[in-house]
Parts: C-alpha cells; sequence; structure tokens
C-alpha cells in the first residue's frame, strides 16, 4: 500500500512539470458563469409556456453556453484521463485471454465497459468545446493516441505527455526499449490556430506502429510492465492484474484530485459529474481489488 | 406529437365485472356457515381470471425498442399507467439538470442543478407552479421536515449566496458544499436560514425524524466527491485513514437540527460506519462457486468456513497447518491420520486466525471498507438504515440516531457501485440499486449485462442479508440515453411488495418483488432519447409514489404525473386500497412504514391476492366476496363479524394462513364500525 503510494507519487512530480510545460495552449476562457444569469427570463411565476419549439431552441442555448464555462485543468483532465483509461482497456483485454479467474474477468469486464464509455465522454465534452480531440488506437499492447482534426479524420500529430521533459521523468519506471525517441519530432500540430502557439508539443506520427508512452501520468504501467502482464497467465495473471490495477486507479483518483485542486475546475456538470464518478467508482474497485489480492494469497 | 404505444397483449381484464357476476351468481350461499368448504365443488366451473404475476407473459415485442426522440415531443411507450399530465419546466430551470422530489402536504418540491421548484399538486391533472427559487448546487437533493427544507450542495460551484457566477477558485469562502436550510413557513416564500458545510459537500442526505426526540431533527450526509482544501474548511483532510486517522474519508456526517433554532444547525458526530468490515461476505456463492466447492468436499479436501463463506484451502496451507499440528503435539515427521482429522474439526479456526495475521501484516484492519456511501435510506419504524456505500450495502440499527450501528454488511459478487436502498414496507427485503457510470452513461444497451446497473434484491433475516436476485428494466435502451437504475419508493399497494424505480432515459417502471428471488415488471412508461445524435443527460431521475400519483422528476422534461390503471398485474381493489394511504410529507430517503385503515378495498384487494395465488379455493373466495357485498349493501355488521370468524375458520384450508387471519381482522374492524 506504502510502496504503491510512494511509486505514483514519485512520478507525480514529473506529471506537474509535464503538464505545465505542455499545456500552454491558445486561450480558453477563464471562470465563466455557472450557469445562465436569470435576468434573461423574468417570467411570472405562474407562467409555464407551452411552446416547445422555443422553449426547445432555450434549451439548446442555453446547454450551449453552460460549456463555455471552462478552464484549462479541465481540458487538461480530460486529455490526459482519455490515455489513461485506455491502458485500463488494453490490460483488461489480457483477462479472457490469460486466464484470469473468472471473478478478474468479471472485474475486467466491467472495468472495460465503464472506461470504453467514458472515453467516448471525454471525447464528447473536448468535441463540443471545439478542443483537441485524442482518438486512442490499440493494437495488442501498443496504445497510440492521435488527435481528431474538425473534420473528423485523424490528423498525424501525436500527442505524448511523457517524452517531452526527460529530466524530469522518472526514469526508473520507463521502459527505454518500449520508446521510439527516433519518432519523436516536435512538429506543431496541424489542428490550426488552437496549436497556432506551437506550445502544444505534438511527434510525428511513425505509422509502423510503435507504443507512445504516458508514463508521466500517476499509476501509468511502463510499457515493460505491460509485457509482464500479458506474459503471465492464470493466478500469477491475477496477481499481477490486480496489483498493477490498484496503482493505475489510484493514479486516476490522484488526478481527479488534481483537477479539484485547480481553480475553476470542475465547475461544468458534466466534468464534476464525471471526474467525481470516476472517484467514487475507482476508489470502490481499488477496494475491492485489494480485497480479492489478499484472498488471491491464501490461495 | 404524441403517438402512445399500446403494447400487443390482451386488453385489461375487466376484473371488477367479473367479481360483480361471481357475487350474484354466489348470492344462495352467501350466508351459509363454514360448511360450505365440505359442498361438492361448484367449483369445477368456476376459473380464476387472475393468475400469478410470475406466470403472466410479458409483450412480445417490447414498445420501448426504437421510439423516436425529441425533447418535449418525443414518442412514448406506456403500458400499465396514466400519464396524467407533464408540465415542462419554468423558463428559468429549462437546461438545467431536475433532480430529487419531496413531499409536503399537497406540495412537491423539486430539486433543480439552479435551486428548487415547488409545485401545487393539489389537483393532479393541473400542477401549479408556485416558486422556483434560484440557488445554484449540484445536486440540489432536497428533503422536509415540519417548515424546514433541507438542499444538498456538492459542486465546487456551489455559493452561500445562492449566486449564479459560481467560485473562481479552488480555497473561497464564499463556497458552499454542505446543507443549505430553508425555512419554508411561507411556502411562496423561502427563507435561507443557515448552512452546514461539510468536507466532501452533500451529494445526498437522509432526514432522520427521532421518535424519542421532538426537538431535534438529524440529518445524515454523504458525499462521494473528493474532500476539500483544509484552508477553506478547516479539518478537512484527505489523506487515508492510514496516514492520518482524522481523514475525512471513512465517515459520514450527522447533522442535528434544533427545530426551534434551526440556524444553529451543527454536525455532531461522523461515525465510522465501516470500521472493522474486513474482507466482506459476498452476497452467497453462485452456483457455480458452490459446485466446485462441493466437489472439493467430495474429493476430501479441506474447506474452511471463513467470513460465513467456505473457502477450499490450499494444498500449500494444509502442510501449514498439519506441520502446526504435528509441531504441538510435540512430535516430527509426516502427519498422522489423527493428525489430519484434528485439522478436520480445526480448519475454519486455523484459517481465520492465519487469515487475520496476514491482514495485520498488511497493516489492514479498522479503516478496510468503504470510505463513503453514496445515499443512506433510513426506516425509522423498523430502527433500520440502508447503507448504499459504494461496493457494500450495509445494514444499521438506528434506534439511537446519532449512533449508528452496523449490524450486516454485504458485498456484491459483480462489482456492484451501490447507490441507494430502500426497504418492503414489513422491513423483510432490502433492494440496493447500482448506479453504475453515475447515470449520464448509457448502460442499458443490449450488450450490457444485466447484473449491472440494475437493482440487488436481499431478504433479511435475523439482522443478516441474504441474496435473492436482480431486476433491472428490460428493455435495451441505445447510446443516446442515459440508463441505470435509480430513485424509487414503494407503491402501498397492502399485502404486496410494489416499488417504482427511474431508470432515466431508460424511463420509468413499476414492479413486484413480494417473491424477492422472482420480481416481475408490472408497468412501464418510456420516452424516445432527447436525442439520437448525442447522449444528453436526462430522463427520470426519481420517481415516487405520493397520495396515489407517482410523481415523476424528468431531468430536463419537467414534472410527469401518473396513476396505477388495473391490469392482470394489479386490480382495481388494490389500487384502491393503496390510495386509502396518505402521507403529509415524504422524504423517500426517510422511509415511512405504511398502515392501511380497515376499508372494504382492503378486503377486496386481500381477496383478489388470495385468488391470484390461488391460496385459497375458488369457491371459498367467491363466498367470502359475495357475503362482503352484501354485509355492504346493508351495512350489516353482524353479517361482518359473522363472516370474519368463517374466514378465520377457513384460514385452515389456505396456504396464506397470515393473509386469512389480516381479512378476518378488516371484516372485523368493519363490523365494529373502526
Amino acid at each position: 500500500m506504502k510502496e504503491v503510494f510512494s511509486v505514483f507519487i514519485g512520478s507525480l512530480t514529473s506529471f506537474h512539470v509535464v503538464i505545465v510545460l505542455l499545456f500552454t495552449l491558445s486561450a480558453c476562457s477563464s471562470v465563466a458563469p455557472l450557469s445562465d444569469s436569470p435576468t434573461d427570463s423574468e417570467a411570472a411565476p405562474d407562467s409555464v409556456s407551452s411552446d416547445y419549439s422555443d422553449l426547445e431552441e432555450l434549451y439548446w442555448s442555453r446547454i450551449e453556453s453552460s460549456r463555455m464555462s471552462f478552464v484549462r485543468a479541465d481540458i487538461d483532465f480530460m486529455t490526459d484521463m482519455i490515455s489513461h483509461h485506455s491502458q485500463a482497456l488494453i490490460m483488461s483485454n489480457l483477462a479472457p485471454k490469460n486466464d484470469a479467474s473468472r471473478a478478474v474477468q468479471t472485474l475486467a469486464s466491467r472495468i472495460h465497459n465503464a472506461q470504453q464509455d467514458e472515453i467516448a465522454t471525454m471525447q464528447k465534452w473536448l468535441r463540443d468545446r471545439n478542443q483537441p480531440v485524442p482518438k486512442v488506437h490499440i493494437d495488442g499492447l501498443m496504445l497510440m493516441v492521435t488527435i481528431e482534426d474538425e473534420s473528423g479524420e485523424m490528423d498525424h500529430g501525436l500527442m505524448d505527455h511523457g517524452l517531452m521533459d526527460h529530466e524530469a521523468m522518472d526514469h526508473d519506471r520507463m521502459d527505454h526499449e518500449a520508446m521510439d525517441h527516433e519518432s519523436m519530432g516536435h512538429q506543431s500540430g496541424q489542428n490550426g490556430d488552437k496549436e497556432s502557439d506551437g506550445e502544444m508539443e505534438s511527434t510525428d506520427h511513425d505509422m509502423s506502429g510503435h507504443s507512445m508512452n504516458h508514463h508521466d501520468m500517476p499509476g501509468m504501467l511502463t510499457q515493460a510492465q505491460l509485457e509482464e502482464l500479458a506474459a503471465a497467465k492464470g493466478l500469477e495473471f491475477d496477481r499481477k492484474f490486480l496489483t498493477f490495477m490498484i496503482e493505475h486507479h489510484l493514479g486516476a483518483v490522484f488526478m481527479v484530485n488534481e483537477l479539484f485542486g485547480a481553480d475553476g475546475a470542475a465547475n461544468d456538470n458534466e466534468i464534476f459529474d464525471l471526474a467525481s464518478g470516476i472517484h467514487a467508482e475507482q476508489i470502490t474497485e481499488i477496494e475491492r481489488m485489494k480485497q480479492m489480492l489478499e484472498e488471491l494469497d491464501t490461495e | 406529437m404524441n403517438i402512445l404505444k399500446r403494447p400487443a397483449i390482451a386488453g385489461p381484464v375487466n376484473i371488477v365485472r367479473n367479481l360483480l357476476l361471481m357475487s350474484v351468481l354466489m348470492v344462495g350461499v352467501s350466508c351459509v356457515s363454514s360448511e360450505v368448504t365440505h359442498e361438492e365443488p361448484l367449483a369445477e366451473e368456476l376459473t380464476s381470471t387472475l393468475l400469478p404475476v410470475t406466470e403472466l407473459q410479458h409483450p412480445d415485442r417490447d414498445p420501448r425498442v426504437g421510439l423516436s426522440p425529441g425533447l418535449f415531443d418525443a414518442e412514448e411507450a406506456i403500458w400499465n399507467l396514466n400519464l396524467i399530465t407533464n408540465v415542462i419546466p419554468p423558463d428559468n430551470f429549462i437546461g438545467s439538470w431536475s433532480t430529487d422530489l419531496a413531499f409536503k402536504d399537497n406540495y412537491a418540491i423539486q430539486g433543480n442543478y439552479n435551486g428548487f421548484i415547488v409545485w401545487d399538486i393539489s389537483d393532479f391533472a393541473n400542477p401549479k407552479l408556485v416558486i422556483d427559487y434560484l440557488c445554484p448546487a449540484s445536486q440540489s437533493d432536497v428533503s422536509i421536515y415540519q417548515n424546514l427544507l433541507f438542499v444538498s450542495g456538492e459542486g465546487t460551484g456551489g455559493r452561500l449566496d445562492c449566486g449564479t457566477e459560481g467560485v473562481a477558485t479552488s480555497v473561497s469562502d464564499e463556497r458552499l458544499r454542505g446543507i443549505r436550510i430553508f425555512d419554508i413557513s411561507d411556502i411562496k416564500n423561502p427563507e435561507y436560514v443557515s448552512n452546514v458545510q461539510t468536507c466532501r459537500g452533500s451529494h445526498t442526505h437522509s432526514v432522520l425524524v427521532d421518535p424519542n426526540d421532538d426537538e431535534n431533527v438529524f440529518v445524515y450526509v454523504s458525499g462521494s466527491a473528493p474532500v476539500r482544501p483544509e484552508e477553506e474548511l478547516p479539518g478537512c483532510v484527505s489523506a487515508l485513514p492510514d496516514e492520518d486517522p482524522n481523514s475525512a474519508l471513512f465517515r459520514i456526517e450527522v447533522i442535528q437540527v434544533p427545530l426551534a433554532n434551526p440556524e444553529q444547525a451543527a454536525i455532531v458526530t461522523s461515525p465510522r460506519i465501516f470500521e472493522g468490515l474486513q474482507a466482506p461476505p459476498r452476497h452467497g456463492l453462485a452456483p457455480e462457486e458452490l459446485a466446485v466447492v462441493e466437489q472439493a468436499r467430495e474429493a476430501g479436501r479441506y474447506v474452511a468456513d471463513y467470513m460465513d463463506q467456505p473457502r477450499i484451502v490450499s494444498d500449500g496451507l494444509v502442510r501449514l497447518f498439519l506441520g502446526q499440528i504435528v509441531e504441538e503435539r510435540g512430535g516430527s515427521g509426516d502427519a498422522t491420520a489423527a493428525d489430519s482429522l484434528a485439522l478436520r474439526n480445526q480448519i475454519s479456526d486455523r484459517y481465520s486466525s492465519w487469515m487475520d495475521e496476514r491482514l495485520a501484516q498488511r497493516g489492514r484492519g479498522a479503516d478496510l471498507g468503504p470510505n463513503q456511501c453514496h445515499d443512506i435510506t433510513l426506516y425509522p419504524e423498523a430502527g433500520l438504515a440502508g447503507g448504499a456505500c459504494e461496493g457494500y450495502g450495509l445494514l444499521l440499527d438506528i434506534t439511537d440516531p446519532i449512533n449508528p450501528v452496523r449490524i450486516d454488511a454485504v458485498a456484491d459478487s459483480n462489482f456492484a457501485y451501490w447507490h441507494s436502498a430502500t426497504f418492503n414496507n414489513d422491513g423483510t427485503t432490502v433492494i440496493f440499486t447500482d448506479e453504475w457510470g453515475g447515470g449520464t452513461q448509457a448502460k442499458c444497451r443490449d450488450t450490457d449485462p444485466y447484473e449491472w446497473g440494475a437493482n440487488a434484491i436481499y431478504s433479511i433475516k435475523d439482522g443478516k442479508m441474504n441474496f435473492e436476485s436482480y431486476f433491472k428494466m428490460p428493455a435495451p435502451q441505445t447510446n443516446s440515453e442515459n440508463c441505470v437504475a435509480h430513485n424509487g419508493s414503494i407503491v402501498p399497494v397492502p399485502g404486496r411488495d410494489i416499488m417504482v424505480q427511474g431508470w432515466y432515459q431508460g424511463g420509468i417502471n413499476v414492479f413486484d418483488f413480494t417473491d424477492p428471488a422472482n420480481p416481475v415488471e408490472i408497468a412501464f412508461h418510456d420516452r424516445g432519447p432527447i436525442s439520437v445524435d448525442r447522449r444528453e443527460t436526462g430522463g427520470s431521475w426519481s420517481v415516487y409514489w405520493y397520495n396515489g400519483a407517482l410523481v415523476n422528476s424528468e431531468i430536463t422534461r419537467g414534472l410527469d404525473i401518473f396513476e396505477l390503471i388495473p391490469s392482470e398485474y394489479i386490480t382495481q381493489n388494490e389500487i384502491d386500497a393503496s390510495n386509502t394511504v396518505e402521507l403529509d410529507y415524504l422524504n423517500a430517503q426517510g422511509q415511512p412504514m405504511f398502515v392501511w385503515p380497515s376499508t372494504y378495498s382492503l378486503a377486496v384487494a386481500y381477496l383478489d391476492q388470495l385468488e391470484r395465488n390461488r391460496e385459497l379455493d375458488l369457491e371459498n373466495i367467491s363466498m367470502i366476496r359475495s357475503g362482503l357485498e352484501v354485509a355492504q349493501n346493508g351495512a350489516n355488521s353482524d353479517a361482518l363479524t359473522d363472516l370474519a370468524s368463517q374466514v378465520r375458520i377457513l384460514a385452515e384450508y389456505s396456504s396464506n394462513q397470515s393473509k386469512m387471519m389480516k381479512l378476518a381482522d378488516v371484516l372485523d374492524d368493519l363490523g365494529n364500525g373502526v
């Protein structure tokens, strides 16, 4: 427990630094109104309008404007959490193939279902706010994250948060073999004005297929750990899966706490609900996984 | 355009007419004594139109599938319900999510992320807006007690001054996360009297009325969001308890509200109701798992009983234990047959101590368990509370309101994250809901498992909960519809356990769980998605029974008011009997115990149930019905008490004696003019 903590806290230091470096993106709104001012409608309490088309228009315009109250930390959280969740999908995919126990398979499939849906929600959240939308490509243990362009097509700017600040990285936890340093180059993305300040680091997209590392995020497994997990079978797989997933979930919980600690963050209902939901669900699963791990020890 | 889809089944059976016919037929024997039981049956010619609900066939094609979209004009499917009216939200609240409901007298108070709305529902067909009170907070869970209204605030943008501008900084003295208290003596002009700030804010709360204390009311606060900074609210510690024992995690907060001075409301205790909760008993092993255990037993393996569950003990551990036994008797070498026998007798004890040691080595102990409850349902008349606390369902003894004590805990082997609890009226069954995905995700697609995002139903016996079944709204919904089990309440149909429940954009449904192992859906209403292109959060947040109406808080579409209509699944008599219950107020998280006045509709409702469940032969049921009818028409009290005596005698021939006795009591009360 303590060990797990110190490991991920160790990697947090890099997380902070990297995030600061990466996201000095184009301006987005500072703290915008939480909701529409009531002054736009002074309807007397008794009058409930029955004109549906006007009301529908009002509904959609309010929904639109409610989406404009976000801060940088919100975008960073959503963007990073997509990659973070994607690794959980890779891990969960292994359970049926690697002869996991019934309980671990059930857990893995629940995690997979939940996090896949949350990825879609986070992508939608970013798309609604005209922010770069990370798209996830999983091939076995390989995770590639590309940025969807405005037409919905992918462009070839890879996002990698892990390789930008080598000093800040926790080298002990990195798998250098798995990194493709050669394929990394700096380019200003093709997302036009969204990245026009060039501060958004991205890399050439090497479609020859090398994994991207996102190990700077708390709880992320190195490629070596993923391979170790993929090589394990049966009871050994269960043990590694639970151990790694606990660490992975603790990382997500930490990221939510970071979000809530940022000024003006999580004010929007959609992100508040999503983030506090991730917090509550993953803490729940961490507890369950700790118990499962203890039960395994008695096998 | 509203198109009502009707399911392709036979129309509702006209129970009332059939019963009247029978009564006419049976008039000749209506006043005879218990000899009727010995008569040659006329019964062979009598066939009941009522079938047990578990034997009825649902529509082949579920009309809830494929409904066309719309915000205020979505296509609808309805079955065994009547939608009396829908009122859309007041303009100020359009586009802001509506949430939970509380009731007082003829008012429904609907929480909303923008504040709360008061509706006058004296006339179900024509609810009137009383006030829309602007005071943003998520999720504005509401409760009422006497002249006080409590509102939960959890989100980071809630302000003490009810402003709409949010809070710009992560540490601020303008932020409200906790409970707001309003005086609603004049319901048209709620007066904001007080706040109680809590470390995690209030996601939900529950009001506990202590029967022995008329000066205070208690509010249990549940929060699931991260802990706020200590700089903002002193004493809020977000570290895990093994790092800081003052952690705000792993506890709930109990607020005491002096009724005469609500502005003095304050936290009085923060019970750690989870302490000592170790590797939880799971909800009973699945049949396959039990089969494996049985095979192991037959194969002569050691099986320990640990935390009320069988555990197959590994060979390595068996060797370790045998070694201990050999050593303890001062022997050496291999274990003997006597040692093996000794281990058979001691296996559970040895296994348990070994486990405890292991856990202690890992530093696991008192802090283990869930760190918050999503919702706690208080059932003071039964002295019980149901805590839906992350992966655990807790049963709490709340006879001492500020010191709730956990008496049992269960966890779900399908990893449910429980959000709310509802007891049946007798307190013998509890339902936990798994609000998987938090309510904004689509968890009712045909690819989502039935066990996930569902209700888990437990029977309660001697303070222990036993898993009985899962129940989920069965119609597959689209990926554009957020859908999962959510809030509902008991519909007071006497003699049956019936609940109405919201499933977000999966609509609402009504189900019978009288037999907790076999829940049956008996009514529903559903609308198409708000939009097919994108998933907008919407649908039913909560639907509760209140004085004859099923009142539904629709997140985006306002307030719906439904009523049950008679069908194969429920008779008019049963509906009439449920409508004899009258509440002065309702907070669904502070569950009331229903008591039915003795009425003719109650008596015939019991008769309908005896007939439906084949608990008494039809001939005698008809005899009692006609006797009742004659007595009712003639207001003949002697006939009623005679009939009561006959029913007591007939109870011996019934497979449900307790219902017969209840029926007899009702007849006596009617006869005695009670």
